[in-house]
Parts: C-alpha cells; structure tokens; sequence
C-alpha cells in the first residue's frame, strides 16, 4: 500500500499510460488539472471534460455507467474534486456498477488555488473510503510497476474500483483556451450515441 | 394523510405512471415524506433504475450523466434539498442540459416546524435564480399533467424544470410531542 506523502509520479504520463488502449472507455474528466490532463494526452470524443461543477465527476460517471452498462465509464478526476463528493462514495458502493471505475490523480494538494494541503496530506485514504463504502476493490499506487498492474486490473476487474494515483506536485502550463462546454457536450452525444442524438 | 391509516392519494401513482410513458429510466432521491409512496412505486419498478443519494446535489450529476448516455432521469428531493444544489445547477446551465425535479414542499401551508420554514420560502426564488423554471401544483388532478408538461418542456427545449408540489397535496406534517 502506498503512503502518504509517496507521489512521484508524472501526472500526464499516468494519464497517457492508462488511457493509450481505451478502446470504446467513456471518459468523465473533473474540473481543473484531470481534465486538462485529459485534453493534452488523450483527447477523444468520449471524454466529457469540466473546468467547473466541482464534485459532479464521479456522480456524471454513475449516470452514465446505469445508462451504458456494457461500456466501460471511468471518471478521472483529483483529490479534491473527489474529497467534494465522499457521499458520492457510498451512492456508488449502494448501486454497485460493474463498469464505473474511478481513478483519482493524488498530488495531496489543491494545486489550483495555491497549493494547499489537501485531507489526503492530513491522514485520509480515499482508497479505504472506496472499499468502506462498498467498492468491489481500490488500490494506492505510487510507482511504475504499480500503475502496470493497475492499468491491467482497470480493463479486466469488474468494478465498481477506485483507484488512487500519487502523482507529484507540479504545475501545469496553462490552458490555451477553455473548451466550449456545450460542444463537449455534443461532441460525447455524437461520438456515443450517434448522428440521431446531437441533442439540442 | 400522515396518519398511518390513511390512503395512499392517487397521485404519486399517476407520476410513476407519466414517468414510465415519458421514457424516464432513472430515478434518483434523498427520501422525504411527501415522495413516500412515489419512491416506493419506483423502488417496485425493475424497469427503472432508482438511486438513493445522500445529498441532493449528486443528483445533478447522476442526471447529467444519464443524459450524456442517452437516457432520461428525475430528481425526487424535498425543498430543502434545493439549497444544497446550487453550485451544481451550474452544471445545467453551462451545459444547457435537461433536468426535471419534482420538489415536495415544507415550510408553508400549516406548518408546524419552524426549522423548514427559511428554505420553504426560499425555494422557488433560488430555483428560478439558478434557471428554473417552476411549476407549482396544488391540487391532486394537476399533478400527472404537469409532471407531463414538465419533462417535455425538460427534454425538447433543453432547460431545467422543476414541479413544485406545494404542502398542500401532502397536508401539514402533524407532530406528536
């Protein structure tokens, strides 16, 4: 098990390695730095990506997951944004979706806002809170060989999993532009569900 | 109504009914009294996938997702559940996605508890502020209709709605102290 205060691990090649083989994986991306992340190294039109609605990306990979059950959702998000959705943990583990998978990208911080500790540098283990709350199995990892292994658990154990990634504290290069919500949002419909459901 | 050998009234039926006739597959809820016997219909439902929360706003998420996949849901809260979603209703409005709430009322008509009565009176003024638009009902027969209009409006104009089913239908909560 992986401790705190283990991250060294480079955030967008976590990205890069768990995503190069995704296949039809829906992919929700939380606010902030998961989903820039997201955009930079494994752009496709089933990612739903947010630079708001802190808390939601879990929740948005629940509803998905109940209305796709044969395709694989992961949400990718950070510690912070999944620290804001801890309930969402036990709504999940109470619902029991094989194919929802969560991976958290745990630097201990809140980068963003001027790198502040966050409760995964103060003791709380967002993996035990997973399996407490009726998660099938979660994982901490903090190395490559590690992350091998998890990627493969990721695509071939059913859910629902989550699974916490110590990555280092870094900044990121800012965002050239901030995507266009509402055309995430038809570009994920389209990509999904076809020419017949753009949506309005 | 809140006795305990009380009828169920027929209108939480006649919702279970507009929801299975309007495609709606996911329901998710924090309980509340008012929403008793609707829950309970859903819950005995296996064609609809019925999800307890435990707090309102993961409902704006649960419903947004269900949308992105092509299905469509309702958010079954009482009024107070409303003030625990407002930054999440900005996930609606950003996105400019559908949402239907039906919202069961306290703080108003007869009510005995004073706690209720703040967000009673705040709701629809904070729903509305956030892009709702409410419908409120107040008798038995407006109910189905409304909860009809509502998830059309909901789903073909793309906008967040809400029903407010004022305390009214439900009667005053009696307190036995």
């Amino acid at each position: 098990m992986a401790k705190q205060g283990s991250n060294r691990l480079n955030r967008r090649e976590v990205v890069r390695t768990l995503l190069a083989d995704r296949g039809d994986t829906c992919v929700v991306g939380g606010l902030g730095g998961p989903s820039l992340d997201l955009n930079a190294v494994a752009f496709h039109d089933l990612n739903f990506t947010m630079r708001g609605a802190m808390g939601a990306a879990s929740m948005i990979a629940l509803g998905l997951a109940v209305a796709q059950p044969s395709r694989p959702v992961w949400a990718v998000t950070g510690d912070g944004e999944m620290l804001m959705c801890l309930g969402g943990l036990a709504t999940i583990g109470a619902r029991q979706p094989e194919n929802l998978k969560i991976v958290v990208l745990d630097n201990e911080h809140y980068e963003e806002t001027g790198s502040q500790r966050s409760h995964t540098a103060l003791g709380v283990d967002l993996a035990a809170t997973a399996l407490a709350c009726g998660f099938r199995w979660s994982a901490t990892v903090d190395s490559d060989s590690d992350l091998e292994r998890v990627h493969k658990d990721l695509k071939e154990k059913p859910g629902p999993a989550l699974v916490v990634v110590k990555i280092s504290q870094e900044k990121l290069p800012p965002a050239k532009q901030s995507r266009n919500p509402q055309h995430v949002k038809n570009q994920f419909r389209k990509a999904l569900l076809g020419e017949d459901f753009p949506g309005p | 109504m809140n006795d305990s050998t009380a009828q169920a009234p027929a209108w939480p039926a006649e919702i279970h009914k507009v929801l299975r006739a309007t495609d709606v597959k996911q329901v998710c809820y924090v309980p509340d009294g008012g929403h008793k016997h609707l829950i309970n219909l859903c819950h005995d439902d296996p064609d609809l996938a019925v999800m307890p929360l435990t707090t309102e706003e993961e409902g704006i998420g649960v419903l947004t997702g269900a949308w992105l996949g092509g299905q469509r849901g309702v958010l079954l809260m009482q009024c107070s559940g409303a003030g625990n979603c407002v930054n999440q209703f900005g996930l609606l409005r950003i996105c400019n996605l559908p949402f239907v709430t039906l919202v069961t009322m306290r703080g108003e008509w007869g009510e005995a508890n004073p706690w209720q009565v703040p967000m009673g009176q705040n709701t629809e003024p904070v729903l509305e502020l956030c892009g709702f638009t409410c419908h409120r009902v107040e008798k038995p027969e407006d109910v189905a209709p409304t909860v009809e209009a509502s998830i059309d409006f909901a789903y073909l104009a793309s906008t967040p709605v809400a029903v407010i089913l004022g305390q009214r239908l439900n009667g005053a909560k009696k307190f036995h102290n």
